[in-house]
């Protein structure tokens, strides 16, 4: 089975379009919710068998729930490698569900049911992983999208729920709510101003945790970080959400100051950082993927500084996105391992930019525009 | 202030103590309130999984907690070793099997081990909750309300309460 990527509704990426609140800071808000069917083994000590019968269930659940009928159904089981990748990539399904650790590999009867925004997981460590994804920092309205699919979801086929603990999981971490929600926040100011260790040392003393690029054993890189609530048990998901949110926007608060404190302190500095990152993207041969990742926040903070007028931060999230080593293999029919990669990237790279550039009337600084 | 301990680091944690009808109060860094085994909330967060699943075995002995919980969930055929080692658990039906075990890990990982948020309102055959909320819900929802009452989780009641009152 090929993954045929027009089928996904905005290609799966709709955040991209960067429409939402404080989406040059805060690319994109995801919330999840674990759930698994009641009087079902959960999927890591399943067979085959009972794997197949969750998918069918779930499927002809979703079949019937209004937000879900018209939902795309992709067996990830039957990809290849590399396209399960770049779903991956696309934030579409995790690094479980996409058997890309490990020695298993896929899991029998993993599956994906994507809306564009809302997707559900079937056979990840949970039977079921309620997911929305929205452009900038808005969990409320992602939350009610979501809650409104768990509930139409819920009523179909019958949750795993026990009166004291909540939704029970496979792993104990995550019973309760089942809720994670997390947002993918660009950091610069607080990296560059040596902030972000006390930064990320409160969070995890207010009950947050944060990850990398792709979650749960990522590194950083670009000085992207996912910052979600720690646990899911004793509070309410309006509580958390709350929670997060008002941490959040702490968060945005400092990293604008720490901006500003650049721009006052080592304007020229601040300013050679920014334009030598634009200049290597615009102009190198050849870009590994974590070189490509560290200049584009160089250059995000440009935009966000307005020492780089009228890039757009659209044209920011599809680099960042399509410059991922899964997409550049598929785009350019290569393997992962080509070692043509890093050229081709930079070819793409340079293009998208050039082509931005000549929407551009002046390609300068915005004081000088 | 400093920390009493070290007099180095500056004092995170503040300990009071009654011992013996005696007040005493100890002014504590993060570092040597941890020495001295004192839990905050965010060591109890940072508390990794499998350290505690780890000391469980330690402490009480790697077959004795499953003979004590019955050994085996009737439904799925997992153990409590079994848990450990993978650090999932085999069905829903474990967290009844392995209930004392896991509030005392819940609690330990959460900071609580009782739901406060929506209740679920259980599926019935082809229908959304909302659009079949006949008799058959108002009992179900009852049955939701005893098993909490029983488990003391007075805030999911409250809410199953109100929401039958809504109903009838």
């Amino acid at each position: 089975m090929t993954l045929d990527l027009d089928l996904l509704p905005d290609g799966g990426v709709p955040w991209l379009d960067a429409s939402g609140p404080d989406a040059a800071i805060v690319l994109s808000t995801r919330i999840r919710l674990a759930r698994n069917l009641q009087g079902h083994v959960f999927t890591p000590r399943a067979g085959d068998g009972q794997r197949d019968e969750i998918l069918t269930m779930v499927v002809a659940a979703s079949r019937a729930t209004p937000r879900l009928e018209q939902a795309v159904v992709i067996n990830v089981d039957q990809l290849a490698r590399l396209e399960r990748q770049l779903l991956h990539e696309r934030h579409l399904i995790s690094k479980e569900l996409a058997g890309l650790e490990g020695p298993t590999g896929v899991r029998h009867g993993a599956a994906l049911l994507t809306t564009g925004d809302v997707g559900v997981m079937i056979n990840e460590e949970d039977h079921v992983r309620l997911q929305v994804l929205m452009s900038g920092f808005a969990p409320s309205r992602a939350y009610a999208e979501l809650e409104r699919v768990d509930r139409e979801l819920g009523g179909y086929v019958p949750f795993a729920f026990h009166p004291e603990f909540g939704y029970l999981t496979s792993c104990p971490t995550n019973a309760g709510t089942g809720l994670r929600a997390s947002v993918l926040i660009h950091l610069p100011g607080l990296v560059l101003t040596k902030e972000i260790a006390k930064v990320l040392q409160g969070l995890t003393q207010v009950g947050l945790t944060f990850r990398g690029l792709y979650g749960e054993g990522s590194e950083v890189v670009g000085n992207f970080f996912q910052l979600s609530n720690q646990t899911t048990l004793g509070k309410s998901e309006e509580e958390l959400l709350d929670h997060l949110g008002k941490i959040v926007r702490q968060v945005i608060t400092y990293e604008l100051q720490a901006r500003e404190v650049l721009q006052r302190n080592a304007p020229t500095v601040i300013a050679d950082k920014v334009w030598r990152a634009y200049g290597l993207l615009r102009y190198a041969r050849s870009l590994s993927f974590d070189e490509t990742m560290n200049l584009l926040s160089g250059v995000r903070l440009g935009v966000g500084l307005n020492l780089i007028g009228d890039l757009s931060v659209y044209t920011l999230n599809k680099l960042l996105v399509f410059s991922q080593p899964a997409h550049v293999a598929r785009r350019a029919e290569r393997a992962l391992t080509d070692p043509d990669l890093p050229a081709i990237r930079a070819d793409f790279v340079r293009a998208l930019l050039d082509d931005d550039a000549q929407r551009r009337p002046r390609n300068g600084p915005a004081a000088e525009a | 202030m400093r920390c009493d301990q070290c007099g180095e680091r500056p004092a995170a944690i503040h300990l009071t103590q009654i011992v013996d009808n005696t007040v005493s109060q100890q002014h504590l860094c993060e570092v040597c309130a941890a020495e001295k085994g004192v839990q905050t909330e965010a060591s109890v967060a940072k508390f990794p999984l499998s350290d505690f699943l780890a000391s469980m075995g330690k402490t009480v002995g790697p077959a004795a907690p499953a003979a004590k919980e019955g050994g085996r969930c009737a439904s799925c055929g997992a153990t409590l070793e079994d848990f450990r080692e993978t650090g999932r658990l085999g069905c829903p039906d474990c967290y009844r099997t392995f209930e004392a075990h896991l509030r005392t890990l819940l609690r330990r990982v959460h900071g609580a081990s009782r739901h406060v948020g929506e209740p679920y309102v259980v599926a019935t055959a082809g229908g959304t909750p909302e659009a079949d909320a006949d008799d058959s819900d108002v009992d179900g929802l009852r049955e939701q309300l005893r098993r909490a009452v029983d488990a003391e989780n007075f805030e999911l009641a409250a809410r199953l309460r109100d929401q039958i009152r809504g109903m009838e």
